[in-house]
């Protein structure tokens, strides 16, 4: 069943981009993979459902633009 | 080691040294641990008679396993050594965990009440042998043989020749079905050939027991990187007798041989303990995890049991645990069999369930060491974020994983599962170990638990209006002449009652209405439920259960 969003949520793209990366300004690789996974973990627990969280992981697997890393 | 005298014990020579033919034994068990004992005592409860052979003549020796499940602590109890372990192990429901230098949070274990067992108890595994083979050697129908070696196996159709280096010399007897509680490093898993696949953890633990007066409460103490340990992570146990287990990583790279040493040993606890806490070193080892399993357990008149069948890290002490709960699935299928109520592809079923089991048991554990020990960047830095957030926020607490101890499988698909009906709790579903509750038999206060797990019982609550003896006496008749035969108990909050449920709580947990019906295996899972009893469904589930359909 598919019931990740895939339409456009939410506007103020452009302000929640720049937002991300200003979060990482001054980090380096390392403390950035950290803030990453920190976003990630609130995220998760914030969308509160494994079958959306599944889809999404799965998603972000299929996407990549380098072949070596999709699944 | 200063805080537990060792016990010895003796060589009894017995004439199967220098009997002409081997000697016919039904089943032997080949070592004394606590998987072995309990299974022995299991068995000889059930009145079959077990020989079982050590090589030893004392317990184990050193920090093995220490935290002893609900679960253990309930077969334990219908074994007879329930008040003992209770009585000399330490009680624990806090666990702190720190991250770096200071405390991220800590949590209860909030025992429910109601329940005779606590959660968890913590005691050294010596104590536990020790304990078991007191119990063994006052059994009759249990023969204890120690320094008695297994050097050779001929496994055949109707059993297994087995040869034994003894102080008599070489022997051989005949078993017609050999239990192999042999451990990790399995003798008879190896003379067998068998394959014993997994993973290797590339991380070595220091384990060392100390003897020391603190005023730590009996908690559960974890450690991630903290600022004495380098980085790595530490975990502090309390044991009986003032004796703290501690676990320390050491990283892939470490020596064994040097880490073992008292002058390194030392500033490490000091580091972790304080400059001037006195204390003395009881145990030291260092040792690498590994999951592995046999794909199979039985192999024709040869099964395999606890540590021989299945190894796992020793993060949420699902070894031991595990084990005994082997036994117990095995002992009460073994004696039906041997007493010819059950076919042998009844034994299968202990593979099935009992396979089941190790995967979860070996899943968890594995999980449980990927968080202790991330390997790569990403799984370390999810860790790390973990940790990070954990002490602000609750919901990350769930993700931090020091080990999720053990609680008994649910023996779900079991080819002995029988129908389950609508309505009922899913924590007691077919396959599921019972719960226990108070109950009143005979206007004395008790458990449910110790009304279970002889034989297979129909747990009734009578239909409404019934009379409990006469809905009883109805149903009993549905088993007449079945064997195994089935003990009918009623259960309900009517004084009349065989169980007088005087607190509501067997209702409440079993979702007990007027008719339902649970039938209980003789290891206390649950075979199958009915909202209301059916004569025709419960023969036939009594058959399921005992392997003779399905």
């Amino acid at each position: 069943m598919e019931r990740l969003a895939t339409e456009a949520r939410i506007g103020e793209v452009d302000d929640i981009y720049a937002e991300l990366i200003e979060a990482h300004r001054g980090l380096d690789p390392e403390q950035s993979l950290r803030l990453h996974a920190r976003l990630v973990l609130l995220l998760i627990n914030q969308i509160g459902d494994a079958a959306v969280v599944r889809e999404a992981i799965r998603a972000a697997r299929e996407t990549a633009s380098d072949p070596r890393t999709a699944s | 080691m200063g805080s537990y005298h060792y016990p010895r014990y003796d060589y009894r020579p017995t004439p199967d040294a220098t009997a002409p033919q081997p000697a016919e034994h039904e089943t032997v068990v080949v070592g004394a641990g606590p998987v072995g004992l309990a299974f022995a005592l299991d068995m000889a409860q059930r009145g079959r008679r077990v020989l079982v052979l050590d090589e030893d003549d004392t317990v184990s020796f050193g920090s093995r396993a220490i935290c002893w499940s609900k679960r253990t602590l309930e077969i334990m109890d219908r074994l007879g050594l329930g008040d003992r372990l209770l009585g000399k192990g330490v009680l624990w429901n806090t666990g702190r965990v720190f991250f770096r230098d200071r405390e991220i949070y800590h949590f209860d274990l909030l025992p429910e009440s109601g329940h005779r067992m606590p959660a968890f108890i913590n005691l050294q595994q010596y104590y536990f042998e020790e304990y078991a083979i007191d119990a063994a050697l006052a059994h009759p129908s249990i023969e204890l043989r120690f320094q008695s070696r297994v050097t050779a196996i001929e496994p055949g159709e109707d059993g297994v020749l087995v040869e034994i280096d003894s102080p008599q010399g070489r022997y051989r007897l005949h078993a017609a079905w050999l239990i192999a509680c042999d451990g990790a490093r399995s003798g008879l898993r190896r003379r067998m050939g068998l394959d014993f696949r997994g993973k290797v953890f590339e991380d070595r633990f220091l384990i060392t027991d100390v003897q020391m007066e603190a005023e730590f409460p009996a908690e559960r103490w974890f450690w991630f990187e903290p600022p004495f340990h380098n980085g790595q992570s530490a975990l502090l146990h309390k044991q009986a007798d003032n004796v703290w287990r501690i676990d320390l990583q050491l990283g892939w790279d470490a020596d064994p041989e040097e880490e073992k040493r008292r002058e390194r040993v030392i500033p490490r606890l000091q580091a972790m303990l304080g400059e001037d806490r006195r204390f003395e070193i009881e145990w030291v080892s260092v040792y690498t995890f590994q999951c592995r399993r046999l794909e199979r357990f039985r192999h024709g008149r040869v099964i395999f049991a606890g540590d021989s069948a299945h190894q796992v890290s020793p993060f949420g002490a699902r070894g031991g645990n595990g084990g005994i709960q082997d036994g117990d699935n095995l002992a009460w299928k073994l004696a039906l069999v041997q007493e010819g109520n059950a076919p042998e592809s009844l034994l299968d079923s202990y593979d099935f369930e009992r396979g089941l089991a190790a995967d979860e048991n070996i899943r968890n554990s594995t999980r449980s060491t990927d968080f202790i020990t991330p390997k790569g960047a990403a799984s370390r830095a999810f860790r790390d974020a973990v940790l990070e957030l954990s002490e602000r926020f609750p919901f990350a607490r769930r993700f931090v994983n020091s080990g999720r101890l053990s609680v008994p499988a649910v023996y779900d698909d079991s080819p002995l599962n029988g129908p389950d009906a609508e309505g009922f709790p899913p924590s007691l579903r077919p396959g599921a170990a019972c719960l226990d509750a108070p109950v009143r038999c005979g206007g004395r206060d008790g458990w449910l638990l110790h009304h279970l797990g002889r034989e297979f019982t129909l747990l009734l609550c009578p239909p409404g209006g019934a009379a409990p003896r006469e809905a009883a006496a109805e149903v009993a008749t549905a088993f007449a002449g079945a064997m195994p035969g089935v003990a009918v108990k009623t259960i309900g909050s009517d004084p009349a009652c065989d169980l007088v449920d005087h607190a509501g709580i067997v209702a409440d947990r079993y979702g007990l209405m007027p008719g339902s019906a649970y039938l209980v295996r003789p290891d206390q899972h649950v075979a199958a439920r009915w909202r209301v009893f059916d004569r025709e469904a419960g023969r036939a589930a009594l058959a399921r259960a005992t392997g003779r359909e399905g």
